[in-house]
């Protein structure tokens, strides 16, 4: 058992605050990932997880027990770093065998030359070697360990760090970009692989990266971290289609969401770009919004009218089944990005004039302050909503 | 050392570059044949205005016999052997973890302490002599084995040293380590230490290089010939054969330095794939 519950934990080094007041709770056995931009605290707080770093406040507990000042390796966690941090002067099964041989073995039974001699020791070692070799097949480094991490590729070595982890069987799996290194194919196909380790395994993984897809495709649930808040924490697809937060709603999607500027005209309409969206939320008129549209809300339609922005393509970029299409909208800043079905868009071709139209219920409203605005709120209930993801 | 194709360097100057190198090297050399050649030739022959490598006469069995049994040249150069050896572990044993703390612990008057390692390390050893000879008074252990040894082992340069070294290793291995279960001190030795391997061998040598034929503090230190290393027991079999007897101190000169030029040349190629094979990633 393992749940993880981090209480208004913060961080500061010196004069700068790195953690702000980060509350979490992961389940037993949850895939929880922390996605962020580089430098918002993803590691530090991992760090903190792990007991290789002091919180500055806040307390944070694993299993049932208060872990703040327990050293990292009464923690039950173990931890896959960004750049592996393998010990290069050990063989491969010399890496993986060491975490056990710190635990199973007394300092006795340790020691270089004199430690075979002591009771147990060979039996164990034995058993040591078994469990090493075990979880090396798994993992398809069988053959690598008599190698040196030198000697190993990107991928191996990737492999190997995980297998130290893993050879202990720790309540708690903490990975810090462990895909980073890697090219973008073998990306993938980790990616898979620590998934299913997760599906077999059944243990707590907290993961770290700053790529969405990855958090997008492995997660139970995303933490989206920035700047050392926590923005929001639900599973992937809510992330994605529901975001609480302006900078939520920016930071996930590839191309990035279309956010246009405007002001609520009477209630339940909002003019922005020259169009006239209907915005089902009650605000005051005269309020300044944001709506978020994301790229593939987009459809094609003959004219315009409700919910329609026009304007001239610039530029069309056809990805084989999508087409993703530029248009310049006067009164924006940004090109707007759409992105269509090929086999259902006409022909569309640089200069032309388009139609855009998008159905009320995919637009996504923020106030000025960045927060989003639903429907059956009004301004202020939110905060609230917010509040609850979070705790 | 002749690599076949010139890196790239046209004849003439690879042809200046193997001059200059075979000058230089010369130049080392001349002093150490002049001393073997020395030690095999009878004393009418040393001063003799022409010079040969070679003696007419072979006198080498007599002067090493000589050597060996006029002196106790073999407890010297156990002495030496002895002093040398525990200087060496005990410096790495107190330098490694003291690198260690300067280099990767996060302590209050951390900076304070490393400015004190620094100013020690600008300090000539001699300096301290007078001190020292007074400490070692105080406390009674002036000529024994422990006024060889114990006044060498802290060394600002090996704590200098490790201290770079341990710096260039990344923070992630010592935090897996930690989490792997490895105590602090298990950290220095199981991790640090194989990792900075190339750094321990250099230090090494080159402390054992400059205890044996360290001359200085011994002569104040010790009096007892049974406990004086190879240079000062040199020195003292030259007093006691007084006169122009060169043949037997050469051939014990030469039995003084044959250990470290064997241990250097068994080592190198060792110590060369220490610095090259080692690379991390
Ligand atoms: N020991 C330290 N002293 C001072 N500042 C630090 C220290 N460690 C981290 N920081 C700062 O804390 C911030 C967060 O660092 P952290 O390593 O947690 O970022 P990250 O989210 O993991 O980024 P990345 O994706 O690049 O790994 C950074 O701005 C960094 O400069
Ligand atoms: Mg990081």
């Amino acid at each position: 058992m393992a749940e993880i519950s981090i209480r208004n934990v913060t961080k500061s080094f010196q004069a700068t605050s790195v953690l702000r007041e980060v509350s979490l709770n992961i389940a037993d056995g949850e895939f929880l990932t922390l996605l962020g931009p580089s430098g918002c605290g993803k590691s530090t707080l991992l760090r903190i997880l792990a007991g290789l770093e002091v919180q500055t406040g806040g307390s944070v507990a694993i299993g049932e027990r208060i872990v703040d000042g327990v050293r990292p390796k009464r923690r039950d966690v173990a931890m896959v770093f960004q750049s592996y941090a393998l010990y290069p002067h050990m063989t491969v099964a010399q890496n993986m065998a060491l975490p056990l041989r710190m635990r199973r073995l007394s300092s006795w039974q340790r020691l270089p030359l004199l430690g075979r001699f002591m009771p147990g020791t060979t039996a164990t070692t034995a058993e040591i070697e078994r469990d090493v070799t075990r979880t090396a097949k798994a993992l398809g480094i069988g053959h690598l360990l008599a190698r040196k991490p030198g000697q190993l590729s990107g991928g191996q070595r990737q492999r190997v760090a995980v297998g130290r982890a893993m050879v202990r069987e720790p309540a708690v799996f903490l990975m810090d970009e462990p895909l980073s290194n890697l090219d973008a194919k073998l990306r993938v196909q980790m990616r898979a692989e620590i998934k299913e380790l997760h599906n077999r395994l059944g243990v707590t993984f907290v993961y770290v990266t700053h790529d969405q897809a990855e958090a997008m495709t492995m997660s139970d649930r995303v933490a989206v971290m920035l700047d050392g808040e926590l923005l929001q924490v639900a599973p992937p697809q809510q992330i994605y289609a529901d975001p609480d937060d302006r900078r939520v709603a920016e930071f996930i999607g590839s191309p990035k969401i279309n956010m246009l500027e405007g002001k609520v005209l009477e209630a339940g309409l909002a003019n922005m770009a020259g169009a006239a969206f209907s915005v089902p939320v009650q605000v005051a008129s005269g309020t300044t919004i944001t709506i978020g549209i994301r790229p593939e809300a987009f459809h094609v339609v003959d004219s315009h009218g409700l919910n329609v922005l026009t304007g001239s393509v610039r530029m069309v970029e056809h990805m084989g089944s999508d087409l993703f299409v530029h248009l310049d909208v006067p009164g924006t800043d940004h090109p707007v990005i759409a992105r269509l079905l090929a086999e259902r868009a006409p022909q569309i071709v640089s200069g032309q004039t388009l139609h855009l139209g998008v159905k009320p219920e995919r637009l996504l409203l923020f106030s000025a302050d960045g927060r989003r605005l639903r429907p059956e709120d009004h301004a202020g209930a939110t905060v609230l909503r917010m509040k609850e993801h979070v705790q | 050392m002749s690599t076949p194709h010139s890196q790239g360097l046209s004849a003439p100057s690879a042809v200046m570059r193997h001059c200059v190198l075979l000058i230089t090297g010369a130049l080392i050399l001349v002093p150490f044949v002049w001393m073997v050649s020395l030690s095999i030739k009878p004393p009418g022959e040393i001063f003799r205005a022409s010079f040969s490598f070679w003696p007419q006469q072979f006198y080498g069995i007599e002067n090493y016999t000589r050597a060996l049994t006029e002196a106790p040249l073999p407890q010297y150069m156990l002495n030496g052997v002895f002093v040398c050896t525990m200087i060496v572990v005990l410096q790495i044993a107190v330098c490694a973890p003291a690198a260690y703390a300067l280099a990767k612990l996060d302590f209050p008057g951390k900076n304070l302490l490393f400015a004190m390692v620094l100013i020690a390390l600008i300090l000539p050893h001699e300096v301290l002599s007078l001190p020292l000879f007074i400490l070692g008074y105080q406390i009674g252990i002036l000529n024994t084995y422990a006024a060889l040894i114990l006044p060498f082992v802290v060394s600002p340069f090996g704590i200098f040293l490790f201290r770079q070294f341990f710096k260039t290793i990344p923070d992630d291995v010592i935090h897996a380590a930690r989490l792997d279960g490895l105590s602090e001190l298990a950290i220095v030795w199981r991790i640090m230490v194989p990792m900075a391997l190339p750094a321990i061998i250099a230090f090494a040598i080159f402390s054992v290089v400059s205890h044996w034929n360290s001359l200085f503090w011994p002569l104040i230190a010790v009096r007892d010939q049974s406990l004086m290393p190879p240079p000062l027991g040199i020195m003292a079999f030259k007093n006691e054969e007084a006169g122009n007897d060169y043949g037997p101190l050469m051939a014990a000169s030469t039995i003084v330095v044959a250990p470290l030029i064997i241990a250097f040349l068994s080592a190198q190629r060792w110590f060369v794939e220490g610095l090259t094979g080692g690379a991390v990633k």
